[in-house]
């Protein structure tokens, strides 16, 4: 059936008008969801951006200046905030090296078959559900420079070292103890991302290679981690920018210590306890820029192996 | 059963041992410790068995009034904010799931960015506006500032749900003369159930285990939160050691429990929530 011109323009005018509904009718409904993210998210971005520029500070008598970059000068020269980025950072790369070796392992050793694995996927979810302010008082106690479990293993059953160790408190192991606790809660989340990319991958593959001859160290080289590679990125990203904005795991451990402090607890030292509001800003923005930074060399190393 | 086949299910045997006993063995010790006496606690070479089971210090946590106080407190954060995030994540995710119009990739693309976004880089603000509205070491602090984490989660998780409904119900409803409100709330709203249960457990067990916005926010004891209170256990009664580790313990125990009974039982949607947030991150 053939249409007129003016029949078509005008059906066309009648579907245009029904689009702007439903994009003024989309709109509605996100207008909620708009404006709590502009209050408690974008507002706050800028604000802290604005805020790192000045000298404000809570209730502080005079009023609050606008004084440049000077508070991101006086970050380059502070021993403290240097400490905290280079141990911020280290802790990421340490951790996330850990967890991404470890989970790979534990997602290869659910993906074989064997009685009870779905208990055993249902265990890996304890770590994860436990706060970390909880899991790391656990662990503390566990730490426990006299009655811990680890130095009652160390020490009175297997005598690997004479003198119990103070874990936490003992500079050369400090860092070690936040490790373990962060990899033992995030290690699991690894493992279940990369295990949900393993099952993806098809069987016919190891087949294949199996029936070609391929050791089972080639299976894995040349298939699996090829494949399981969207995956790992994924893990990784996301390990990383948590890992670099670590804050629970120091500020339970180690409390105020000065050699202890991550960016994140630095801040929050700054901003709460000083009341020092613009220069804290200036180290949460500072943090924004470190994971910034991460972000764009993971980019560019990942689209130079894509090219 | 050849000798190699055997070795190789010993080898996985003991992986998945010692797996298990990784994954486990801090919150056992801590279940373990919570029953031990002050004695047995406080003894070297230590004991792996209460071998006098007490419930004292549990005794002692519940008849501390902060403590209570403080799991009242988190359940009523996390239980709000929970609500809240789940009214408004629908409401939104309906739209960016069944509307196409100009601007939605741009609104995706902020919610995604969003859910990698450092609490800690909002902090500076957020505590001014809490401030400026009147709400420092008030419980409604925390509700609001939650949002931050929950809410992108949510809609995103949420998006993907009601994205997936065939647009045939959609057309059939339209057909029937249903107003967009209708078809959320009689349609869009039943479907999404399951993805409503999952981002909801999601938000409560983030909204829970949360501790630098209630450090900052809070400061009586009284509008402390579980994660907050459990740092703050001074010795009380047992002042005889420095840390009461004993009641620490049962407090961890008491504040975790729940968290690892809902995992436990909703696995299978925490996992689909888990990898949804992660995948299409």
């Amino acid at each position: 059936m053939s249409m007129t011109t003016g029949e078509a323009e005008k059906q066309e005018e009648v579907a245009g008008i029904r689009a702007r509904r439903r994009a003024r009718v989309a709109w509605v409904f996100l207008s909620p969801a708009l404006i709590v993210t502009a209050f408690v998210a974008l507002y706050p971005l800028c604000d802290t951006l604005y805020l790192s520029l000045t000298n404000t500070r809570l209730g502080s008598e005079e009023p609050a200046r606008f004084v440049g970059l000077s508070n991101y000068v006086e970050l380059a020269h502070d021993g403290f905030f240097l400490d905290a980025l280079l141990l911020t950072v280290l802790f990421a790369v340490i951790t996330v090296m850990l967890e991404l070796g470890l989970g790979l392992g534990i997602a290869l050793l659910l993906d074989t078959r064997f009685k009870g694995r779905g208990a055993v996927r249902a265990a890996m979810l304890v770590p994860w559900a436990i706060p970390t302010a909880v899991s790391t008082q656990m662990w503390k106690w566990m730490y426990n420079d006299v009655y811990g479990v680890f130095n009652d293993v160390l020490v009175n059953r297997l005598g690997l070292v004479s003198e119990p160790i103070a874990f936490v408190a003992d500079p050369r192991t400090s860092l070690l103890a936040a490790v373990l606790v962060d990899v033992w809660k995030t290690t699991p989340f690894v493992a279940l991302l990369l295990l949900a990319g393993l099952q993806l991958i098809p069987r016919e593959l190891y087949e294949a290679a199996r029936v070609d001859g391929a050791t089972p160290l080639q299976a894995f080289t040349r298939i699996t981690l090829p494949l399981l590679r969207p995956a790992l990125l994924v893990a990784l990203v996301f390990r990383t920018l948590d890992a670099l904005r670590v804050f629970d795991v120091f500020y339970v451990m180690f409390g105020s210590r000065p050699d202890m402090q991550t960016l994140a607890t630095y801040a929050h030292e700054i901003l709460v306890s000083i009341s020092d509001v613009g220069y804290g800003s200036a180290v949460s923005t500072a943090i924004f820029l470190v994971i910034a930074v991460f972000i764009v060399i993971y980019v560019a190393l990942f689209q130079r192996r894509e090219a | 059963m050849n000798a190699r086949a055997l070795a190789r299910r010993a080898a996985l045997g003991i992986a998945v041992f010692c797996l298990v006993v990784y994954l486990v063995f801090p919150f056992g010790w801590a279940l373990l410790s919570s029953f031990k006496t002050n004695a047995e606690l406080f003894s070297t070479p230590a004991r792996f068995w209460p071998e006098h089971p007490t419930l004292e210090h549990y005794r002692q946590v519940l008849a501390n009034d902060d403590f209570l106080h403080a799991a009242l407190n988190s359940v009523l954060v996390a239980s709000s904010v929970t609500l809240v995030s789940l009214a408004i994540g629908a409401l939104a995710a309906f739209a960016l799931g069944r509307f196409r119009f100009r601007g939605r990739s741009l609104v995706l693309y902020v919610v995604l960015s969003m859910t990698l976004f450092p609490q800690i880089a909002v902090l500076g603000a957020l505590f001014q506006l809490v401030n400026a509205l009147g709400l420092y070491n008030r419980l409604p602090a925390l509700t609001l500032t939650y949002l931050v984490f929950t809410l992108p989660f949510t809609i995103w998780v949420l998006t993907g749900f009601l994205e997936a409904v065939p647009v045939e119900i959609e057309e059939a409803a339209y057909m029937d003369g249903a107003s967009p409100l209708e078809l959320f709330t009689k349609i869009m709203l039943p479907l999404a159930a399951p993805g409503m249960v999952t981002t909801g457990l999601l938000s409560f067990i983030a909204a829970w285990n949360e501790l630098l916005f209630a450090l900052s926010f809070m400061q009586t004891p009284d509008k402390r939160t579980v994660t907050y209170a459990i740092l703050s256990f001074s010795a009380t009664t047992s002042s005889a050691f420095e840390v009461p580790w004993g009641q620490m313990m049962a407090a961890s125990v008491l504040v975790t429990t729940p968290l690892v009974l809902l995992a436990l039982v909703f696995q299978r949607r925490i996992l689909a929530g888990l990898m949804a947030g992660a995948v299409k991150g």
